[in-house]
Order: structure tokens, then C-alpha cells, then sequence
């Protein structure tokens, strides 16, 4: 029983009209609304799956360290060993920290963190949830009376949305030791002083805004990712879908809000 | 059979669907369905693949919502039940799907703790214990109990998700297709498993399948669906002295073919 094909027969022989296209794009935005409504109605509300969301953290988590460790690096070396050529020009190789940190915690750590962990964890949610939706596995929780949004939804998210600000900050301790590579063969600095010149051009406002945009891009993550699974059809190929989907949109989103809170961000300073 | 039959109370309704209408766009699978289970009977429904038969278990167990009609399941009626009512009736019921629906990344052990850690919650780890091992016995596969589903065999895998279901002490037990893609013999095991479930477990099941075999060893009463109504209901040799085409038609081909 197919019931997700229900185009009507005359449409299906002309292919969609602009009117259907309007209508399912306007139905598409309201069922996603639809689940961010019911996660939020869900995911505070008793019983709580504390143990799960634990275990979930713990796998978003280390599932993403080794990549998050060695793109810090990377980030941080590539960046210093750029930007070195142009500030020699000018005398000013002392400001490569200053240059670094502002550019890592204000943009590039919650940015990189992000799309990798779309990657990394965004598939793998729309894959493990999409193969329980067409497995019968969802179903199968349902009728024995336990909440299947809460315990794979609402917790997935969760654990994005908590994981994701700890591993920005980790990426960005990551990349300034990356950084501080280049800037010690070259310049001789010492790390006491890298780190002192390091931290003094940030202010608190840069630490949260890194952190407040890591918890907006882990929600996104978290909950595209469930969406794009806990809606996926069509057998294994929709599952594969639904993970392409996920990264795709996850990426895009966040990218998306990367220029909104930035814009915002630029009120407060 | 005989002696399970007369167990059959015919005086208690465990399901009562009247006029059950549903349509998926054009397609109007179920066309206006009236049907009873008696307490302790096994009810076999059956029909060609597309029939509706999923659909109408489904919606008995609130996955799927009717269009039209009443569907009273012991007692309430579950068109118009809440979300919390039916969260609790469905603890009342046992649902084993056609490709068991195994919980992948948990071992045997984790898949039948999971119902019963979710809904009772004051249970020692001693009486889960227990419980598990009670179960795995019943279906004749406590060696399994470390084992993932990936490593178990189809018709291992139907058992468990039998036991699955039975690990809350189920009244109604719905099976979807309980013997499709099984060799004969370990469909006879499984035929024979949900006989020893409705004696062991006193449960009310409604059996969805087109295997024959299937619907003569566990129905005490067969329901023909065609054309989105029963067409047919009564003993599986009542059914199958039709004059109806389409009746011969089905029992030909599972025999002859």
C-alpha cells in the first residue's frame, strides 16, 4: 500500500502545475513548523530520557572529535601560514594571534564545527531514523506505548544542540595550537605570549555569540536531520535520500544563519 | 482447535468495528467494514496483497486514523480516543509486524526490555530479568538472548518480535502477515507459536495473511476481504465452499500453484 503517492491522476500525466507547486511548497513549510512545534512541546515535558540523552551527547560527541581535532589544527596552521605573507609586508607579524583568535572564535570554529558535524552527525540521524521509519521500527515503538519522537527525536537534537558548543570551543583551542605552530618556527614566540596576545582582542561578547550561534547551528542539525529521516520513504533509497537531504539542507541553513547572527551580533558591539 | 473453540467467549467483544471507511487519495482501500473478535478467538483475515488487510490492523491499533465508522477496542473507541488513552491502550495490545521490526542496534535482550522499561517503571532489574527469560522461553529461543537481529533468522526474528509484544502481557494480539517469506516448515512453527500464545497467554488475535496454510491452522473464523469489504466470514471450510470466482480464484492458486 502506497500511501504517500497520492497525485492525482491528470497531474500526474502533465507533471505538476505551478499552483501544486505553491501549495505543496507552502505545506512542506508548515509541516516543518509542525515538528519544531512538537519538539518543543515534547522535549520538556515528563517522562525524560536522561540516560539516552547522555548516551547520545557522548556519540555526537566522540563520533566527530578526531575530525573536529584534525580540521582545527589544519584551520589554524593553513590560516596563520596565509595571512603571515601580508603582515610582513607591513611589519606587523606580531598581530598574526590577534588575527587568528578573532577569526577563529568569532567565525571559523562555530562555522567549521558545524558543517562537519552536519556531515558527520546531520546523516547519520536522517539515515538511522529514516531506516527505522521504513523498517517499521518507529511503528513498532509506537504500539508498544512508548513516545518514538521524544526518544529519538527530541533526544538526537538535544544532544546536537548541547554537543555542539562544547566542540566549537574545542575546535577553536585546536586551531590557535595549530596556529601557534607557525608562529613559534617563524617568529620564535613564546606559547605564554602567543596565548597572552591570543585572548587580549576577544571580549565576552565574542564567546557568546561563538556559543549561542554553536547552540542555533546544533538545533538545525539535530532537527533537520530527524525530520528528514522521521519523514523518508520509498524503502532504502529514501533512506539514503534522507541523509543526502539532511547534510544538504543542515549546511545550507546553517550558513543561512551564520550571516543573520553575525548581522546581530554586530548591534551589540 | 475444537476444544480451543469452545473456550471462545462469544458473549465478549474484545473489537467491534462498524461502517470503517478509508480512502488513501482516489484509492478507497476499506469501503464501509463491519467486524467482531470474541474474547480468546483467533480471526484470520484474508486477501490479495493491496487489499487493505495492514491498513485495517493499523488503524485497530491507532497508526492509521479511519475516515469513517467506529472502532471500539475493549471497550473504547479509538477514532475518537486522546493521545494519552491510546498510549494506554496500546499497552493492552501486542502488534507483530510482517518484517518483525526489530530494534537494530540493541541485542535481543535490549528489544524486550525496551516495552517493559518504558511502561513500568518501578521494576527491579531481578524481575526484568525474569520477565525476558519468561518470554524467550515461550517462543523457544532463550539461547538468543545476547544475539543482535542481524544475526538471527527470519523466522527467529518473527518470534522475538512476537515476544516483544508479549513482554506486557498483551489481551489483543495483531499479526501482520506472520508467516510471509518463511520456508513451510518454519511457518508451521510460527502457525503453531500462535496457537500456543492464545492457550498460554488467553489472548484475542486477528491474523492478517494470504497463506492458506496459515489461516487454516490458527483461524477459529476466516474473514475474506475483497474489494474493500468482508465478503466471506465463517470457518475456513464455510469460506471456501463459495460459489464467488474470486474466492476459488484464491484458494486455486495457494493450493495448486
Amino acid at each position: 500500500m502506497d500511501t504517500q503517492n497520492s497525485t492525482s491522476e491528470p497531474e500526474a500525466k502533465s507533471g505538476p502545475t505551478l499552483f501544486s507547486r505553491i501549495r505543496d511548497f507552502f505545506i512542506d513549510v508548515f509541516d516543518v513548523f509542525s515538528f519544531i512545534g512538537r519538539f518543543f512541546k515534547e522535549a520538556f515535558a515528563p517522562p525524560y530520557e536522561l540516560r539516552e540523552l547522555i548516551k547520545q551527547t557522548w556519540e555526537v560527541g566522540v563520533r566527530s572529535l578526531l575530525l573536529i581535532t584534525v580540521t582545527g589544527f589544519i584551520v589554524g596552521l593553513i590560516f596563520t601560514k596565509q595571512s603571515r605573507p601580508s603582515l610582513v609586508q607591513f611589519g606587523a607579524t606580531s598581530w598574526i594571534p590577534s588575527l587568528v583568535s578573532i577569526a577563529i572564535m568569532r567565525a571559523l570554529a562555530p562555522l567549521v564545527t558545524a558543517l562537519i558535524s552536519a556531515g558527520r552527525v546531520g546523516s547519520s540521524i536522517g539515515a538511522e531514523i529514516g531506516s527505522m521509519r521504513v523498517t517499521e521500527q518507529i511503528d513498532a515503538m509506537e504500539v508498544s506505548g512508548t513516545h518514538p519522537f521524544k526518544y529519538l527525536v527530541c533526544v538526537r537534537t538535544l544532544a546536537t544542540t548541547i554537543s555542539l558548543p562544547i566542540l566549537a570551543i574545542y575546535n577553536g583551542l585546536v586551531a590557535m595550537l595549530g596556529g601557534y605552530l607557525n608562529v613559534a618556527v617563524n617568529e620564535g614566540t613564546s606559547f605564554s605570549t602567543y596565548i597572552q596576545q591570543f585572548f587580549q582582542p576577544l571580549s565576552f561578547i565574542d564567546f557568546e555569540a561563538s556559543i549561542i550561534k554553536s547552540i542555533v547551528f546544533g538545533f538545525t542539525i539535530g532537527i533537520v536531520g530527524s525530520y528528514k529521516g522521521w519523514n523518508s520513504s520509498s524503502g532504502t533509497a529514501g533512506v539514503g535520500k534522507a541523509a543526502n537531504s539532511a547534510v544538504v539542507t543542515a549546511m545550507f541553513l546553517v550558513f543561512i544563519e551564520e550571516v543573520i547572527i553575525v548581522q546581530m551580533t554586530g548591534w551589540f558591539r | 482447535m475444537e476444544d480451543h473453540k469452545s473456550a471462545i467467549d462469544y458473549n465478549d467483544k474484545v473489537i467491534s468495528i462498524k461502517g470503517l471507511k478509508k480512502s488513501f487519495g482516489d484509492y478507497h482501500v476499506l469501503r464501509g467494514i463491519d467486524l467482531d473478535l470474541y474474547k480468546k478467538e483467533n480471526l484470520v483475515v484474508l486477501g490479495r496483497s493491496g487489499t487493505g488487510k495492514s491498513v485495517l490492523i493499523k488503524i485497530i491499533s491507532g497508526l492509521l486514523k479511519a475516515d469513517e465508522g467506529t472502532v471500539d477496542v475493549l471497550g473504547t473507541d479509538v477514532t475518537s480516543i486522546t493521545p494519552r488513552d491510546l498510549m494506554e491502550l496500546r499497552r493492552r495490545i501486542g502488534f507483530s509486524f510482517q518484517n518483525s521490526a526489530l530494534y537494530d542496534s540493541m541485542t535481543v535482550r535490549k528489544n524486550l526490555e525496551f516495552p517493559l522499561v518504558r511502561n513500568q517503571k518501578n521494576l527491579r532489574r531481578k524481575e526484568i530479568d525474569e520477565m525476558v527469560e519468561r518470554v524467550l522461553e515461550a517462543v523457544g529461543l532463550k539461547q538468543t538472548i545476547n544475539q543482535m537481529p542481524s544475526e538471527l533468522s527470519g523466522g527467529q526474528r518473527k518470534r522475538i518480535g512476537i515476544a516483544r509484544t508479549l513482554i506486557l502481557r498483551p489481551e489483543i494480539m495483531l499479526y501482520d502477515e506472520p508467516t510471509a517469506g518463511l520456508d513451510p516448515i518454519t511457518s508451521m512453527e510460527i502457525n503453531n507459536l500462535i496457537n500456543r500464545v492464545q492457550e498460554r497467554f488467553n489472548t484475542s488475535s486477528i491474523i492478517i495473511t494470504h497463506d492458506l496454510t496459515c489461516a487454516k491452522a490458527t483461524g477459529d473464523r476466516v474473514a475474506m476481504l475483497l474489494d474493500g469489504q468482508f465478503q466471506r466470514q465463517g470457518t475456513f471450510d464455510e469460506v471456501f465452499a463459495s460459489d464467488d470466482e474470486r474466492v476459488k480464484q484464491f484458494y486455486d492458486y495457494n493450493f495448486i500453484n
